[in-house]
């Protein structure tokens, strides 16, 4: 196998057309990557921002991260063998593995939701309450913004893992870029897995990348550390990396503070680490699935 | 039930080589990352690109980098030190953060008074910061156990012999009985990591049970 037939597999026309190439599996790639965050969002999310709003029921987080131990590869065979007989139409494959998929997608989204609502400072929630907020009031516009970056650090881990089971998946029958590196297995066409790969492995990287530029601009500038670049910040208050912020004091809700804070000039060297960075010490969700 | 136990023996031989799959890259990622973590935790410049770039390396699907190491490292495909390697890639990746967080979080007065009392660069990184970043890094270590117990599994699709073996074969076979199998000894295997790892960590760390004058 050289890099001359790598190359030529990639300029070949034929690899580029139908069912078979590359623009259609990756669209295929792209489609059950998107549905299944889809899924798995529309159940973790409120799920995760109750627990973390009310502090009840925590155990279903610490279930769920228990519950990434098992194997994928297990989980996607078993579900495959016991959920696929019972689907008598073309979907027998692709509904199963998208069940799996989803199931995976939920533990890092359920605790980076968990993780974020959970690390906002109390004062930061007694001030709203303070001002008069109602509990709807306090959750979408201090508990939502200062829990973004976990919540996005868990969408990020949440991708890849997504992108990574959906190539197994191709065993299972599962269209994608998968079928490159399954079928080429099968008929010995080494040249073929190995773009295949390259593929999947380009496809990660540009997903990861797009989720942290999300991360950069969608966290509020006084979260992630963004304003002290402005002079006066409007918006929030305070440092970059929160929850290694050990002053309780910290508050990230509305006043309107005269002068920068000192301190965020130290936090901006931190600015797009910090959520991950935070991450670290306060829960899970950066520790990302891998399969 | 009965089928795992006429197959104890071939159980037990696949258990080993996935504890060895799993077992040996966390050993040789934390050499690796044990260097690696200082210098981001000592130089903040380069904090953010030796983090970004083990991130980069964690982002790669394990199934590709199996199959796209052999051309890289001139090995065969179902030779076992792609595994290996791969799964060395991923530990360093994820404990290099780990090892960065866990020596920055040893407290400035702390080290400081090392210095003080005549400790070197290295002497202080060996007896004061390493030590009490023990706890952090054991975090770590267990995060990376369980997940390259699950990855290694996924290398039984290339055909590298250990407890994945049974997933493919009895997805294979449509026969249940052994993928549960292969699951829950799986499961057992990531349990026996987490349990070895923390009781090393305990070990390592008697005064974190010290009790409160």
């Amino acid at each position: 196998m050289t890099f001359a037939q790598v190359w030529a597999w990639f300029t070949d026309p034929a690899n580029w057309q139908g069912t078979d190439g590359v623009p259609n599996r990756v669209l295929e790639h792209l489609v059950y990557t998107g549905l299944t965050l889809l899924f798995a969002l529309v159940v973790a999310v409120p799920l995760g921002a109750w627990v973390g709003h009310t502090g009840r029921m925590r155990w279903l987080v610490t279930g769920a991260n228990a519950a990434r131990a098992v194997p994928t590869l297990g989980l996607l065979f078993a579900v495959s063998m016991i959920v696929g007989p019972l689907i008598q139409s073309d979907l027998a494959f692709v509904i199963p593995s998208i069940a799996v998929l989803v199931l995976l997608a939920i533990p890092p989204l359920l605790s980076g939701t968990y993780a974020g609502i959970d690390s906002v400072e109390p004062a930061a929630r007694d001030a709203a309450r303070g001002m008069g907020m109602t509990g709807w009031q306090v959750f979408s516009r201090v508990e939502a913004p200062c829990a973004l970056p976990l919540f996005l650090s868990g969408l990020r881990s949440a991708t890849l893992q997504v992108i990574a089971t959906a190539t197994i998946a191709a065993s299972v029958s599962l269209g994608g870029l998968g079928r490159y590196l399954i079928d080429g297995l099968a008929s010995q066409d080494y040249v073929q897995m190995v773009c295949g790969s390259i593929l999947v492995a380009l496809l990660a990287l540009v997903a990861d990348g797009v989720l942290a530029l999300v991360e950069r601009y969608a966290v509020s500038p006084g979260i992630s550390g963004r304003a002290s670049r402005v002079p006066r910040s409007r918006t929030t208050g305070r440092s970059g990396d929160r929850t290694t912020d050990p002053d309780p004091s910290s508050d990230s809700t509305g006043a309107d503070r005269p002068d920068p804070d000192p301190r965020q000039a130290a936090a901006t060297g931190s600015g797009s680490t910090g959520p991950v960075r935070a991450t670290a010490s306060t829960g899970n969700p950066s520790e990302r699935d891998r399969t | 039930m009965t089928w795992a136990l006429d197959h104890l023996d071939d159980i037990a031989t696949r258990a080993v080589q996935h504890a060895w799959l799993a077992g040996l890259p966390l050993v040789i990622g934390l050499v690796v990352a044990l260097p690696l973590g200082w210098l981001a935790a000592r130089r903040p410049g380069w904090r953010a690109g030796l983090l970004t770039t083990t991130g980069l390396l964690y982002t790669i699907p394990s199934l590709a980098l199996f199959i796209l190491l052999p051309p890289l490292l001139g090995t065969k495909i179902l030779d076992p030190v792609n595994v290996v390697v791969a799964m060395s890639v991923y530990t360093v990746a994820l404990l290099t953060r780990t090892v960065a967080d866990g020596l920055s979080s040893v407290d400035s007065s702390t080290q400081q008074a090392a210095v003080a009392m005549g400790y070197g660069p290295f002497a202080r990184f060996r007896s004061v910061d390493l030590p009490l970043a023990v706890p952090v890094i054991a975090a770590g270590l267990r995060v990376a156990a369980v997940s390259n117990v699950s990855i290694v599994s996924v290398a039984s699709l290339i055909g590298v012999s250990q407890l994945g073996y049974f997933l493919t074969d009895g997805y294979a076979r449509t026969f249940p009985t052994e993928v549960w199998v292969g699951i829950v000894a799986c499961l057992l295997l990531a349990l026996a990591f987490d349990v070895v790892i923390q009781l090393v960590s305990r070990v390592l760390t008697p005064w974190t049970r010290a009790v409160p004058a």
